[in-house]
């Protein structure tokens, strides 16, 4: 597997450090019902097909990824810097 | 026998006889001129067996090479090439390959068909892991392992181009030739030695030449080319997604690795993996002696090797009578030519059964006879070798590793790619279903012009002259005759359990598969795997499209995990962190520890010392009276600014960082977002805009990832900058009453308590070398932390053990350490292990309120304020047992020491010199308001029970007075 960091290029999947669902971008304000903590900290899709998660690219330019891609085909859509993210 | 005297011989061994053999040829050809027939033993029957292929689809001929630790089982003799002095050993035969005890298992064959260990090794169920699987684990099975460390060298390598090609035959060969001039950047990879596929191994002419002449001058231009990188011994092993396909490269030459394993990403993958052979399931069709009809054409044409004296053929193409023509023409006689077929035409100066079977063969360790049914009558045959054929199976097996499914084409009897099964691949030749050369050599360069077009490239597409015969068959899978019609050859599995699995409703073809194992292992059904669904298709009453095949898996051939993990062994696999004191340590001759990738020194031994506990209370003595000399570089540093760096701060750590003054240190607690604590250490402010952070040496990564996190997804908003600088400072912990004394002899200004009062920093001359002083403690002494650029490091540490050891004290190590934080009841990750909050280690008061941070809203969870939760408290022995151990259970006095009973657990033991008495941390189910309570401490895994009186964590100097003064 490989994901195009928008800083380094098409890199190979080793370099990257996997976090998870890209939900960690919408953080619930402080005083947030616990609910929205609830499902922020815990609560999961486990879609068959596209998906959007988090990826560090930890042995590369240091920059957290967004990285569009689809668990069934395993095709990679695309990567966008996390800081740039809409949330 | 030969046909051909060889220039060159060399001798290797087989089973420690000596056998001459031309270097580089397949040792199965070796031993074929030897007349080695038998070389093997089956895996479960223990059948004599012999070569029946001439490629790396081997069912039978599996040996052991080498000896001792570099013993390498289960290599095929038909790749394993022959050199000087190689050792070859048969396996799965005891006491010898000729006389071996377990053919016993082939008298008893009738009891151990298909499901028998299921059906039998049931009962009672303990016997199973103590008597049955031991037994048939010796019993059945291939060749073993050494048992020790592997010294063989192994390599990983990486690869890209433009257009992978698949095999070089002529499909191969014209693809790689018509992309190569179109210039595009291409690897062609083959399993052989030599490329050129069926072109080396039949008789027959391209291009008005011969086929190995021409094979010859393709290679030469495509060597020539910068842009064509030719791989032999090369097995594309797997087809992954986005074109990543692995590969397995035997590397030749003494010194080097002995395999690579390649990881090449392919624009675009041409597959010209050919066709294999398959067999025909006539009864006692596996005696040594019974081959393939195309591997007798290999060992004939290209190794000048004759399998047999006199030789019988057995078919249902017209690949067979091409093998008695080559035979005729080598000077090899034919026994006879059998074809199942009734009308066929066939000449040649041997004689010719059509409509005819083989039914019975004759010969224990060798093939003798064979038994022809023939126009209503049998007729014996004297033969020493049988070439049989039943048709050729398209190599499809990499079209089908991202599930794609082959389909079957009625007129070859056999399978082919179902188009775009692999994004990115195409396939060419045989193994598209394209058998004669003239059309292989055509689509090979069709599909490559198509394939570079696509690239952008323009290709040109000219295809030489050769013979275009077409493949005429009509299927036949299984002979019926008294005795066992093998299909699965590796396995054991012949026609009659694949009879039995239909039988007891295993109808599903991979529920067939999986009760008899047929295709399993190894070889993976590549000869089988058509002939066992055929007979399956048919006891179940369909068609084979409809019964459909099992799922090729990768690899294609075995990969062994050694060459997937290559350089991933010993300081591969956990590369070492040195300090820069560590040859200065070593050189005490400290016993290292290893703390993640760090090596820290346990303790520094003295002459006289005989048990670590007295250099560790020696250690403890020299901080607690005089001064220590610690390297704590290990600790993760990390460098902070801009103008939100105060700001980053306050949202990563529970506590303030905003109000902390320049000059001064602060202790931080870290949380998780779920409200756990995540790590802890001190941070120091050098500047307005300007941080140093301290992590635990365990999470330095793990914090240094944690705040890219928070400032690149949670909190972009701020302006701030992280930074790694754990390798480039040396720090040292110089504690003690006398630790100003002895900073005060390297420091280039003399510190007082007033300009360095505790928890002060800030940059200092080192012998005049720009340094960083921080004035922390993690013993409770008063106590600095001083940094040096790491390559001033070395002499730094022998400067102050110099100077701590003239003042009565000296290094201390990780025991003593350890000692020290547990006598002030300071934390590690031995009690923040992940699930303890602020509140368990008593430190809620630290979680500000007043703003945000990661884990602020989480930790006020309802059951993360429990009182009742385990909270951090102090235990010390007060019955007759004073023995404390990390990891004991806590329990009231009176209690059964049940998990039921459970109130808390021990984390940290040690004993104290200073207190004279062991000393625990623990967590105690509401723990800070039972002090004085006395529990029992039960270590079920050591035996051990104590009585503990419960206090607070803060065994020594509760007030803290020592730090500061």
């Amino acid at each position: 597997m490989r994901l195009t960091c928008p800083n380094c290029g098409e890199r190979d999947r080793r370099e990257f450090y996997y976090y998870g669902d890209a939900i960690a971008l919408r953080r619930p304000a402080p005083d947030a019902v616990p609910e929205a903590w609830d499902d922020y900290l815990h609560n999961r899709k486990n879609p068959a097909g596209d998906t959007t998660d988090l990826w560090f690219h930890e042995a590369g330019c240091g920059a957290w990824l967004v990285v569009d891609r689809n668990t069934v085909t395993h095709a990679v859509h695309g990567a966008t810097l996390a800081e740039k993210a809409k949330r | 026998m030969r046909l051909r005297t060889p220039e060159h011989m060399v001798t290797f061994t087989f089973d420690g006889k000596p056998v001459q053999g031309i270097p580089g040829e397949p040792v199965a050809a070796a031993l074929l001129a030897h007349g080695q027939k038998l070389v093997a033993r089956s895996f479960k029957y223990h059948r004599p067996r012999g070569i029946m292929s001439a490629g790396s689809e081997e069912q039978n001929a599996l040996v052991t090479v080498g000896r001792g630790a570099q013993t390498e089982p289960n290599v095929r003799a038909t790749i394993l090439e022959v050199s000087e002095g190689l050792e070859v050993f048969s396996q799965n035969a005891w006491p010898s390959l000729k006389y071996d005890m377990m053919a016993v298992n082939d008298l008893i064959a009738p009891f151990l068909g298909a499901g028998f260990y299921y059906k039998t090794f049931m009962w009672p169920k303990a016997f199973w892991e103590k008597l049955y699987e031991p037994v048939i684990r010796r019993a059945a099975g291939l060749g073993g392992l050494s048992g020790q460390t592997n010294p063989d060298q192994y390599e990983k390598a990486f690869g890209f181009c433009d257009i992978l090609i698949v095999g070089a035959g002529p499909a191969g060969l014209m693809a790689a030739r018509t992309a190569g001039r179109a210039g595009a950047d291409v690897v062609l990879a083959d399993e052989d030695t030599a490329m050129g596929g069926r072109l080396l191994r039949e008789v027959e002419e391209v291009d008005g030449t011969a086929g190995t002449e021409w094979v010859a001058t393709v290679l030469d231009e495509l060597a020539a080319m910068d842009n064509v990188r030719l791989m032999t011994r090369t097995t594309v092993t797997g087809a992954y997604d986005q074109g990543t396909y692995a590969a397995l490269e035997r590397v030749v030459g003494k010194d080097g690795p002995l395999e690579c394993f390649w990881r090449i990403v392919a624009k675009r993958t041409i597959l010209c993996a050919g066709a294999l052979e398959r067999p025909i399931a006539f009864p006692n069709n596996e005696r040594p002696g019974i081959m393939m009809a195309s591997a007798v054409r290999s060992y004939v044409n290209r190794w000048g090797v004759a399998p047999g004296k006199a030789v019988t053929i057995f078919g249902n193409n017209d690949d067979a009578h091409r093998t008695a023509h080559d035979l005729v023409a080598a000077g090899v006689k034919v026994a006879a030519l059998i074809d199942s077929r009734d009308d066929v035409e066939a000449t040649g100066d041997f004689p010719i059964y059509t409509g005819a079977r083989v039914v019975a063969t004759k010969g224990r360790h060798a093939l003798e006879a064979i038994t022809v049914s023939h126009d209503g009558g049998t007729r014996d045959i004297r033969t020493d070798c049988l070439a049989m054929s039943g048709g050729w199976n398209p190599t499809v097996h990499l079209t089908c590793h991202m599930n794609g499914r082959p389909a079957w084409r009625e007129d070859i009897a056999s399978f082919v790619p179902t188009p775009d099964s692999i994004p990115g691949m195409v396939a060419a030749g045989a193994c598209n279903g394209t058998f004669s050369t003239a059309a292989c050599l055509n689509e090979g360069a069709q599909v490559a012009a198509e394939v570079a077009g696509g690239l952008g490239l323009e290709p040109r597409v000219t295809v030489p002259a050769a013979e275009d015969r077409t493949y005429r068959i009509m299927p036949l899978w299984a002979v019926p005759g008294k005795g066992r019609k093998w299909i699965d050859f590796q396995n054991d599995v012949h026609v009659k359990d694949i009879k039995l699995a239909a039988q007891e409703n295993f109808r599903s073809v991979e529920h067939m598969k999986r009760y008899t194992t047929q295709g399993m292992a190894p070889d993976q059904g590549k000869s089988s795997n058509v002939v066992a669904l055929a007979v399956l298709a048919d006891a179940t009453g369909r068609g084979i499209p409809e019964t459909g095949t099992t799922t090729f898996r990768p690899p294609y051939v075995p990969v062994p995990i050694a060459a997937m993990g290559a350089g991933s062994q010993g300081k591969g696999f956990a590369p070492e962190r040195l300090t820069t004191s560590h040859k200065v340590t070593v050189a005490q001759a400290a016993p290292m520890i290893e703390a993640g990738l760090w090596y820290r020194p346990s303790y520094f031994p003295k002459p006289g010392e005989t048990h670590w506990r007295q250099s560790c209370d020696r250690e403890v003595g020299f901080v607690r009276n005089a001064v220590g000399v610690c390297d704590v570089s290990t600790l993760g540093k990390i460098d902070i600014q801009g103008p939100d760096a105060a700001a980053l701060l306050d949202f990563v750590y529970a506590n303030t960082f905003s109000t902390l003054k320049r000059g001064k240190v602060r202790y931080g607690l870290m949380l998780r977002e779920d409200g756990h604590v995540m790590d802890d250490g001190t941070t120091a402010r050098l500047g307005d805009q300007h941080f140093v952070m301290t992590t635990t040496t365990a999470a330095a990564g793990l914090v240094m990832r944690h705040l890219e996190f928070v400032l690149q997804v949670l909190r972009p908003d701020l302006d701030a900058r992280v930074m790694s600088v754990t390798e480039q400072w040396a720090q040292f912990a110089v504690a003690g009453p006398k630790a100003r004394a002895l900073l005060n002899t390297v420091l280039d200004r003399e510190i007082t308590n007033d300009d360095w009062p505790f928890m002060a920093c800030g940059p200092v001359g080192v012998a005049g070398v720009a340094g960083r002083l921080f004035r922390i403690s993690f013993s409770g002494e008063h106590a600095y932390e001083v940094a040096v650029p790491a390559r001033f490091g070395e002499s730094l540490f022998r400067l102050l053990v110099t100077q701590a050891e003239m003042l009565g004290g000296g290094a201390y190590g990780m025991e003593a350490l350890n000692v020290l934080r547990i006598e002030k009841g300071f934390i590690t990750h031995a009690e923040i292990h992940g699930r303890t909050t602020a509140l368990d280690i008593g430190m809620d008061r630290m979680v500000s309120l007043k703003k945000d941070c990661v884990g602020q809203a989480a930790s006020r969870r309802p059951g993360l304020l429990d009182e009742d939760r385990e909270q951090l408290v102090g235990l010390k022995p007060v019955g007759a047992v004073k023995q404390l151990t990390a990891g004991a259970h806590l329990f009231e006095q009176r209690a059964e020491a049940v998990r039921a009973n459970g109130q808390g657990y021990v984390t940290s033991v040690c004993y104290s010199p200073t207190l004279q008495t062991n000393l625990g941390l623990a967590f105690l189910k509401g723990g800070r308001a039972r002090h004085g309570e006395v529990v029992q401490m039960v270590d079920h895994l050591r035996g051990i029970t104590a009585q503990v009186t419960v206090c607070d964590p803060v065994f020594f100097d509760p007030d803290g007075g020592r730090a500061r003064g």
